[in-house]
């Protein structure tokens, strides 16, 4: 049973549209890898889906977004205030800006659940600390009262994860919540974001442009490019065989094991820019197995087994 | 064969704090680091961050001053090497630098970015249109980017310009300080297969600087890993299996782009040591699944094995 259901989706800012007919499905108790470039459109999703793309000018014009049988794309404002943190968390990038300098950080998180749960101060307080042990925090007690200064970076990302937590939702984003982080804390931070699916049964959009972590933690994967979706599917099913060429690049972008030397490709050219999207497929101009009907007809949206993709190598145009 | 670039002892301090009623605290980021660079080979130096392998690069082309020890190129000391001399020497030595965002002045053009090694080495140069035509297609930019300036291009162009920039002297050697991390994985394959081709068709030698310890096994010959400012193993097949429980668990934070390839991540206790105040033995023995009682009391030190294999541990895993 789908929790978030994302059909059509078009965001417009201004006169541009840098989505354009975005959809897929989140599943409680699954991660949902969102994968693409930079410039792609995964970031852009995420703010579609938390509300936010009135704060940079930006509207979805078409298309829905149906959490929990609500429709999203035309909710008021207040209303929205009783999703957002509650039962839809964010866990940014950088865990450097998303706490506040000023403030403890046992206090950041108790504020979540006393916002959004109505919980008395201990009650809150208790609640933090739980969580924080949960996440596997050394000594939750002391560093309730700390700063976020006198944390690692890693220990920071862990008490973001602790506030997303913090009011039960039912549908965390994670927006590249590795990249900031050393190595082996990233994979330890994967670690404990799968636990965490698994053991609360939560829905999970974890975006990503890397396919090793997606390979490792996702159950489903959408591949957008261009802001528009090139295929989507089964983790198992895309990693043996990968339908779109877009797909099949990211993934030899990533040295697997036993890579030969020479044979790691990565892929032609750049992301285009909102500004000037290709016409056809927009993949085409650094597409290795591009035709003549790429360059002018939009591919059509076929379906697979136990997916999608827009490509015509597999199918008609739209 | 003698090396083409030789580190013995290299040691550099670092002091902060030394202000009005503070005491003058001392951290060694590079600690006694010896390390022979074969002509035409890639050696790669892996460690997260504060390991110290940033300021292993400065040493090694003197961007900064070693506090002990010595760096040879081509049996020339340069620590020893007065200023005029030092200066040509740079000829055949240069730096690509980790963001090339940071690394070209945003106020010069491509062109000039490209043309101003010349001047600094007061070189004349003939014919220089052609001279940057040749730059410029080396690494693959189209010349017709001369007049734009860096704002105009791609991360991954940038790189570029900063990799043509280091090669406008015909250089032997190149130091790579993470030349890739802060791009796309797409874009960073391109520029890691750019490499490769340079190094192959210029006879170059490469000394790779990464977070990454995927990247440094594909793309190097040998492997060297630090850990707190120290060399920790030495791999002389990059492609070998580290022995060292640190340099594993590095290998075991990278997944593998394959679902069937998942990995139980090992969740490594604590935290990285302050570097001012180091434990008495193992820098690592802290975090270390496989310390005992003397790795907490006994620093081990780097012991030569077979085949040129170094490792400082006192429980080298099988």
């Amino acid at each position: 049973m789908a929790l978030l259901t994302v059909s059509n989706l078009c965001v417009s800012i201004g006169s541009l549209s840098p989505l354009d007919g975005v959809s897929f499905e989140a599943r409680k108790g699954e991660i949902l890898g969102l994968v693409g470039e930079s410039g792609s459109g995964k970031s852009l999703t995420a703010m579609a889906i938390m509300g936010l793309l009135r704060r940079i000018g930006g509207r979805a014009s078409t298309g829905s977004i149906l959490f929990d049988g609500q429709e999203l794309t035309t909710l008021a404002e207040p209303a929205y205030r009783q999703l957002r943190g509650k039962r839809i968390a964010l866990i940014s990038q950088n865990p450097m800006t998303s706490l506040d300098p000023l403030v403890r950080i046992g206090a950041q998180i108790d504020q979540v659940s006393r916002l959004h749960l109505g919980l008395s101060k201990p009650a809150a307080k208790a609640r933090s600390i739980d969580l924080m042990q949960q996440l596997r925090i050394p000594d939750a007690t002391t560093l309730h009262g700390a700063y976020p200064h006198q944390l690692s970076g890693g220990m920071k990302q862990r008490i973001v994860i602790a506030m997303a937590l913090a009011a039960d939702p039912d549908l965390i984003i994670a927006d590249e919540p590795t990249t900031a982080l050393d190595v082996t804390i990233q994979a330890q931070i994967i670690q404990i974001m799968v636990d965490m699916v698994r053991d609360r049964g939560l829905a999970l959009i974890l975006i990503t442009h890397d396919m090793g972590v997606v390979a490792q933690a996702c159950d489903r994967v959408v591949v957008l490019y261009a802001g528009r979706v090139a295929e989507t599917d089964t983790t198992e099913a895309i990693f043996a065989a990968s339908h779109h060429p877009y797909t099949a690049s990211l993934i030899g972008c990533i040295p697997a094991h036993d890579q030969a030397e020479g044979t790691l490709l990565g892929i032609p050219g750049t992301v285009p820019s909102v500004l000037g999207y290709p016409a056809g497929c927009r993949f085409h101009p650094r597409c290795a197995r591009v035709m003549d009907v790429c360059r002018t007809q939009i591919p059509a949206i076929v379906a697979l087994p136990t997916g999608s993709v827009a490509c015509h190598l597999h199918g008609g145009t739209a | 064969m003698t090396p083409l670039v030789s580190l013995k002892g290299l040691t550099r301090d670092f002091a902060s704090g030394s202000g009005f009623l503070k005491p003058r605290r001392v951290m060694r980021a590079v600690d006694d680091v010896s390390l022979d660079i074969p002509r035409g080979s890639v050696t790669g130096v892996v460690g997260e961050s504060g390991c110290g392998k940033s300021t292993l690069a400065r040493l090694v082309l003197r961007l900064i001053a070693a506090t002990s020890g010595t760096v040879t190129y081509d049996g020339a000391d340069i620590g020893a090497l007065p200023p005029a001399a030092l200066r040509a020497m740079r000829r055949n030595m240069q730096m690509v630098f980790q963001d090339p965002y940071s690394a070209i002045d945003p106020r010069y053009t491509i062109r000039r970015a490209l043309m101003e090694p010349f001047q600094v080495q007061r070189i004349a140069v003939p014919d220089p249109a052609a001279r940057l035509a040749e730059l410029m297609d080396k690494v693959g930019l189209n010349p017709s980017l001369a007049d734009s300036y860096p704002h105009q291009l791609s991360g991954g162009q940038k790189q570029r310009v900063g990799i043509a920039r280091a090669l406008a002297l015909n250089p032997a050697f190149l130091v790579l300080d993470e030349p890739t991390a802060s791009l796309d994985v797409s874009i960073q394959a391109q520029i890691i297969g750019l490499l490769e081709g340079l190094r192959r068709d210029l006879g170059l030698t490469y000394l790779f600087i990464s977070h990454d310890l995927s990247l440094v096994r594909y793309f190097c010959d040998r492997m060297v890993v630090m850990y707190l400012g120290r060399v920790v193993e030495v791999l002389p097949q990059a492609r070998d299996k580290p022995r060292h429980p640190y340099a594993r668990a590095l290998m075991d934070s990278h997944f593998e782009p394959d679902p069937a390839r998942r990995k139980v991540v090992q969740m490594l206790k604590g935290e990285i040591p302050s570097p001012f105040n180091l434990p008495p033995g193992c820098a690592f023995a802290a975090r270390c699944p496989a310390a005992t009682s003397l790795c907490h009391e006994d620093r081990p030190a780097l012991v030569m094995g077979d085949g040129g294999h170094q490792i400082a541990c006192h429980h080298p895993m099988g």
